[in-house]
């Protein structure tokens, strides 16, 4: 469905308040890739997400989202998708609402399932015309995720997203992801689970510590061990 | 509504939708005023020359008051569950949000109040032609006071206890506001003052407060959740 998703993070740096969390990450991730953020509570995930969904700036460096067919203006927040740890939903408004007003503000566009549909992927079909304050937290997760589904964007930044779903849900979730990619989407998740992904790729935020715009070069080099499995996503650049 | 309707009216109906809901703020800001205004003529008494020429202000107190009870959440509920963050996640300027959240608003809070003044108004003993000026100079008036409610309810989005924050920064704002559109109505009723300049004024007031309001909420939303 997405041809040329290409995400490049060069020598990023993150703060959050005050604090200095990640420095001198640098990435290219192209369509197909998943890559799991792990390191501890504090580390800058979620951190990360945010600044890579465009709702905060990083504090050095430079994120590009490309895509063939969506023209470079596009601001980087209208091509991705974000799974916080909350969910976004309105308790007073139903399931079908809920989804259809994100239907209505982000767009469906090519490749969209329609709210029920996208449900009974998840295996909620029944909760459609339920309000979601009913739900439990693993149906809002799931209903969350629907959202994905809904209105398809490139991108998928989500964090801690089978938190809360139970073993069959998250081998649906792990369907969607692997879906997602072989139409060419990126998913980047921020997880202490582990993911039963083909060719997942992890990226250890510890190994990324802040650092001043004076740093050795050399610290380049040390990206590249930090990252486990293939390196075929990786263009290890030096600073 | 169709499905190609844009982003911002898709969340000026979400929006309404919610306010009118069990648990929604629309019907709060209602009953408020309507309490104050049923109050009022017993606490005065029986003087009903008194209570015309106090009657406006009245009014006016009670609009100003009944907008700001519904305004603290008007960024944090969807902050509190995350769709704020989602809400931000399109091409369209924050400001567009914005202007779109304090548009709900006001036609789900404020606009029941202009409508409830014409009939709630005969319990203070206005003239008919006070009526009108008042029922004018609120629906002129009352988008200042949403635009201005909607920067005090960006810089306290984060803040636990918000309100009284919310209020302390916006009350002298909201001065102007009060001042022109009572004088604006008791001008239409004493004679020789005249009725346009006021309310003028207080439509550039409304103006100004919508393009300040909305870049400053905008502002305070990037620096809070940023």
């Amino acid at each position: 469905m997405w041809r040329g998703t290409h995400l490049t993070l060069n020598a990023l740096a993150v703060i959050r308040g005050e604090r200095p969390l990640i420095g001198g990450l640098s990435v290219d991730l192209s369509g197909g890739d998943a890559v799991a953020l792990v390191g501890p509570n504090g580390s800058g995930k979620t951190s990360l997400l945010r600044v890579l969904a465009g709702l905060a700036e990083p504090a050095a460096g430079t994120i590009s989202l490309q895509v063939d067919g969506v023209s470079a203006d596009t601001p980087r927040a209208a091509m991705v998708h974000l799974g916080g740890h909350l969910d976004g939903l309105k308790g007073a408004l139903t399931v079908a609402e809920n989804l259809a007003f994100w239907v209505r503000y982000f767009g469906a566009g090519p490749g969209a399932l329609s709210a029920p549909d996208a449900l009974e992927t998840l295996g909620i079909g029944h909760a459609l015309n339920l309000p979601a304050a009913v739900l439990s937290q693993g149906q809002k997760r799931r209903v969350a995720l629907a959202r994905l589904l809904v209105a398809p964007r490139p991108v998928w930044l989500l964090d801690e997203p089978t938190a809360a779903l139970d073993v069959a849900s998250a081998a649906r979730f792990t369907e969607l992801v692997e879906a997602h990619r072989s139409q060419g989407g990126i998913v980047v998740a921020a997880t202490h689970a582990p993911l039963a992904l083909q060719t997942l790729k992890t990226l250890d935020l510890a190994t990324y510590p802040p650092r001043g715009p004076d740093s050795e070069p050399g610290e380049a080099e040390g990206l590249a061990t930090a990252l486990s499995g293939d390196e075929y996503w990786l263009e290890g650049r030096s600073a | 509504m169709s499905e190609q309707a844009g982003p911002f009216r898709a969340l000026v109906a979400r929006d309404l939708r919610l306010s009118l809901r069990v648990g929604g703020g629309a019907l709060t800001g209602v009953l408020f005023f309507l309490a104050v205004i049923t109050t009022v003529p017993f606490g005065v008494g029986p003087d009903l020359n008194l209570l015309a020429r106090i009657g406006p202000a009245i009014m006016w107190i009670a609009a100003l008051l009944a907008t700001l009870i519904g305004l603290e959440r008007l960024f944090q509920s969807d902050r509190d569950d995350g769709a704020l963050d989602l809400l931000r996640l399109t091409d369209a300027p924050l400001s567009s949000f914005i202007i779109a959240k304090v548009v709900a608003h006001w036609l789900g809070a404020s606009l029941p109040l202009v409508l409830a003044t014409p009939v709630l108004s005969l319990l203070l003993a206005l003239e008919p032609l006070a009526i009108a000026a008042l029922t004018a100079t609120l629906l002129v008036g009352t988008p200042a006071l949403s635009f201005l409610g909607a920067v005090g309810a960006a810089l306290a989005v984060t803040l636990r206890r918000g309100a009284l924050l919310m209020a302390v920064i916006i009350l002298p704002f909201s001065i102007p506001v009060l001042i022109f559109g009572v004088a604006a109505t008791r001008a239409a009723v004493t004679e020789p003052d005249p009725f346009w300049p006021p309310f003028a004024l207080l439509g550039a007031v409304s103006l100004i407060y919508a393009v300040v309001g909305t870049v400053g909420a905008a502002a305070a939303i990037r620096i809070n959740d940023g």
